[in-house]
């Protein structure tokens, strides 16, 4: 058994979080956060050069062919330095997408760009009055033109494509289509969020022109597994972001004085950031096992992402609100970075659906499949 | 026990409701919803002076103090009756309901006679400056320094996070007067006139983009001695007081997010099914409305002895524990019901207009305004259930040797 990413895997860790943490500080965040700003245009450049977004694409697409662990520790690092940038959107769904659904004609068009970093991509999934996560998709297609309201879609407003979940008129499923943003009868705009460093947008459909992508009928398959890795992913970043969290509240909170003495040397203090550190240390070792799951497609994998993603969440929300209260006044201002925090976890803890949805996801996993259970 | 008003009050129940009908519009919303505040000054100030014209402001005070001369009871008759109206008066709690029964206990009476009336009908407003950079937890630890000169106190110092203080013509200050003995020996509380030279007010931005609280420094600003509440030295008692007050105050206005929730659940479907048949929302329902009743009704008996004469003890410290707490973890399930659409700050969008967004960044301040979570429990703690303190570094030597870290 070995249960630890390996030296080269940490190699990159550590690089991207010298990188980050000199790069992209509180400053460069709230530059997109307090600005209309899309994303931080100079720091997504560097990430490119980094090659950040080949990661995880083939070679022969233009990848540099690493694997999901090492997207995974990247993402930890882009938590903790709450890079204001498109990566969930298009690096951890659009591509994977084509990656997973694609056909090789689709692949050999767009993955060699998002490698190279020349677009980015977004995925269209959620509606206002339609739920993804129970099948429900109101946006239509019919004669290859595609119709409807998309909202909220991460980035709408940067990316260059997104792919799209939408009803084939005559079916009775639905499938995803590939969207040129660009394209004519597509109108975005910009929508106010809770972490306005991670902009979400709208997407007005009339008649756009689209491609399918994988087959037809399959968009509820391909969805389930996207989802699966991103919230892989996700975890990574929730944990990263929790952690600076809990590193920022033993600063304050060691360097702070009230009655005498540093507030860290309260119990009730320290028993807060003992518990922080336990939520996270939990949430660390299962999204650990969910890069394994992921890495390795194995069939474990539903239950793997569920339990990531709901220990994340936990711990992201208990970290960042108790760093605020750890801070007392000083938490609540918004000179603080403890905020910054507090929103991309919101941010993170929605973009792909809420805790109900992956409890839901999760308690699925447990069902036994033969009932031969006791009656009370 | 008996929860129906006696002749008298039903009476004047329905007297009051009657001039509300005539004098202020029925809320709209059938719940209260947090909104930008654009303007709401204004707005409150105008309604109070009619309330006070018409002789229901502050019905507990004493009427040469611009009160109405009436029991507590009345009082909380006002309070429910005008919860159903489109009524503003969140500006002058402070002031009100913290400061005025500090000014009543501990000024000297004709500045009592002078400053009292105008507090009452919100024609002056204030502000309650105890928090500073270095103290606010340990509030007994600040330093704003007040120095008596000839005839008059100078004050040179900083306060942090007072809530008002942009709109507010007086405050309640506490102040040192003595570094050289123990910290809670050597503070003197004070009224002071905050529009003069020597005060300069800065607004503070909070996380969630609004500008309630303020810096204030003072610069030789001026307080006369009859200005001053209680004993030199003697200012921790006071400072006690007006807090005693405070908790009382919040008890019936801090928000703890239920009546929204309730709403909510009662009033939205998902998918054609109301939120409130879902079951995991049920069980939270059952358990917040637990709390939530909780509250009001202990907040019933807090009331029934203070109308009998008692005064508020420690125990009030669990309504603002209980409530704060409770309010963020509202905020939060409701965002999270709404999925992806849930981080979405839009008015037309979101449900209640955006309410539980908005609670959901504001609600961090509530558990830190007016005494942390964590000193909330401290009190309940030592003072209701008198556990041994730990031991304190700071007791029985001078404040400018206890340990501030720099
Ligand atoms: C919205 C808002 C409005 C406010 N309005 C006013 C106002 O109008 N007037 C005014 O004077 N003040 C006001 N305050 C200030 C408020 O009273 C203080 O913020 C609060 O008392 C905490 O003090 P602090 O900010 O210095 O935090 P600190 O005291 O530095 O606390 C930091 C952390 O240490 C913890 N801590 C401190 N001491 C102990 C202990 N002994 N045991 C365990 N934990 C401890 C705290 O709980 C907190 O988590 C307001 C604050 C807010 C957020």
């Amino acid at each position: 058994m070995n249960f630890e990413f390996s030296d080269e895997q940490k190699f990159i860790q550590e690089q991207a979080r010298a990188f980050l943490g000199d790069k992209c500080t509180a400053a460069q965040v709230r530059e997109v956060l307090e600005s209309d700003l899309t994303h931080h245009a100079g720091l997504w450049q560097q990430v490119i050069e980094l090659g950040w977004p080949a990661t995880a694409i083939p070679e022969e697409y233009g990848g540099l062919g690493l694997g999901y662990l090492e997207l995974c520790v990247l993402a930890e690092e882009i938590g903790r330095s709450l890079l204001p940038a498109p990566v969930s959107s298009s690096i951890y769904l659009a591509t994977e997408a084509i990656k997973l659904a694609g056909t090789e004609e689709q692949k050999r068009a767009w993955l060699p760009r998002l490698a190279a970093g020349e677009i980015t991509g977004t995925v269209a999934f959620a509606e206002l009055d339609a739920s993804i996560h129970k099948g429900q998709v109101a946006v239509e297609v019919a004669g290859g033109k595609i119709s409807g309201c998309k909202q909220p879609v991460a980035d709408a407003t940067l990316a260059d494509f997104a792919v799209v979940a939408a009803r084939d008129i005559a079916a009775d499923n639905f499938s995803l289509y590939l969207l040129d943003l660009s394209a004519e009868g597509v109108t975005r705009s910009g929508v106010d969020s809770l972490d306005p460093s991670r902009p979400l947008g709208k997407l007005e459909l009339k008649q756009a022109p689209v491609e399918l992508l994988g087959g037809a009928g399959e968009g509820a398959v391909t969805i389930d597994r996207l989802l699966n890795g991103a919230a892989i992913l996700l975890a990574f970043e929730q944990v990263g972001g929790a952690e600076a969290a809990l590193n920022m509240a033993r600063e304050y909170t060691t360097g702070r004085y009230a009655f005498g003495r540093p507030v860290a040397s309260f119990q009730a203090i320290k028993h807060k950031l003992a518990d922080m550190f336990v939520a996270i240390e939990l949430a660390r070792a299962n999204a650990y096992y969910g890069a394994w799951a992921l890495s390795t497609e194995s069939p474990e994998l539903p239950l793997a992402a569920a339990t990531a993603r709901v220990s994340a969440t936990e711990a992201a929300w208990e970290a960042t609100k108790e760093n605020i209260q750890a801070h007392g006044g000083m938490g609540f201002t918004w000179e603080f970075d403890c905020h910054l925090y507090y929103r991309r976890a919101q941010h993170l803890a929605l973009l792909l659906g809420g805790q109900r949805v992956w409890k839901n996801r999760l308690v699925e996993q447990l069902k036994p499949a033969a009932s031969n259970s006791h009656t009370l | 026990m008996d929860f129906n008003d006696s002749k008298e009050q039903a009476e004047f129940r329905a007297e009051v409701r009657a001039w509300l009908e005539l004098n202020a519009n029925r809320r709209a919303d059938e719940v209260q919803i947090m909104r930008g505040q654009e303007g709401g000054y204004e707005r409150a100030k105008a309604w109070y002076k009619k309330v006070a014209d018409a002789g229901y402001a502050c019905l507990a005070w004493p009427k040469e103090y611009g009160g109405a001369g009436l029991s507590q009871i009345h009082q909380v008759i006002w309070s429910q009756e005008v919860a159903d109206f489109d009524t503003a008066d969140g500006y002058f709690v402070i002031g009100i309901g913290n400061c005025g029964p500090a000014v009543q206990a501990f000024a000297p009476e004709e500045v009592k006679r002078d400053l009292l009336p105008k507090m009452a009908s919100a024609e002056h407003v204030w502000c309650q400056l105890f928090s500073e950079p270095a103290a606010g937890s340990d509030v007994a630890g600040l330093r704003t320094r007040a120095e008596f000169d000839g005839d008059k106190w100078l004050l040179n110092g900083q306060k942090i996070w007072t809530s008002g203080a942009q709109h507010s013509d007086y405050g309640v200050v506490l102040t040192r007067t003595d570094p050289g003995v123990s910290k809670y020996r050597g503070l003197t509380l004070f009224m002071i006139d905050l529009k003069q030279p020597g005060v300069e007010v800065k607004p503070i931005k909070q996380m969630d983009g609004g500008r309630h609280f303020n810096e204030v420094f003072f610069n030789d600003a001026v307080v006369p001695d009859a200005y001053r509440l209680g004993e030199v030295g003697g200012g921790w008692g006071g400072a006690l007081h007006v807090l005693m007050n405070e908790r009382m105050a919040i008890s019936g206005v801090q928000p703890n997010g239920f009546a929204q929730f309730l709403h909510f659940c009662q009033h939205t479907e998902v998918d054609g099914e109301r939120v409130i048949d879902d079951p995991v929302v049920a069980d939270r329902l059952a358990s917040w409305y637990a709390r939530d009743a909780g509250l009001r009704n202990a907040n019933w008996r807090m009331l029934t002895a203070i109308a009998g004469g008692g005064v508020p003890g420690a125990e009030a410290s669990l309504g603002k524990l209980v409530g704060a707490v409770m309010n963020q973890e509202i905020a939060n399930f409701s965002v999270d019901y709404y999925n992806e659409a849930g981080a979405i700050m839009d008015d037309t969008v979101n449900v209640l207009e955006g309410h539980f967004q908005r609670s959901v960044l504001f609600s961090p301040g509530i558990r830190l305004a007016g005494g942390t979570d964590e000193i909330m429990r401290n009190i309940i703690a030592e003072q209701v259930l008198g556990l041994p303190q730990e031991p304190r570094v700071d007791k029985g030597i001078p404040f400018n040797e206890i340990p501030t870290g720099s």
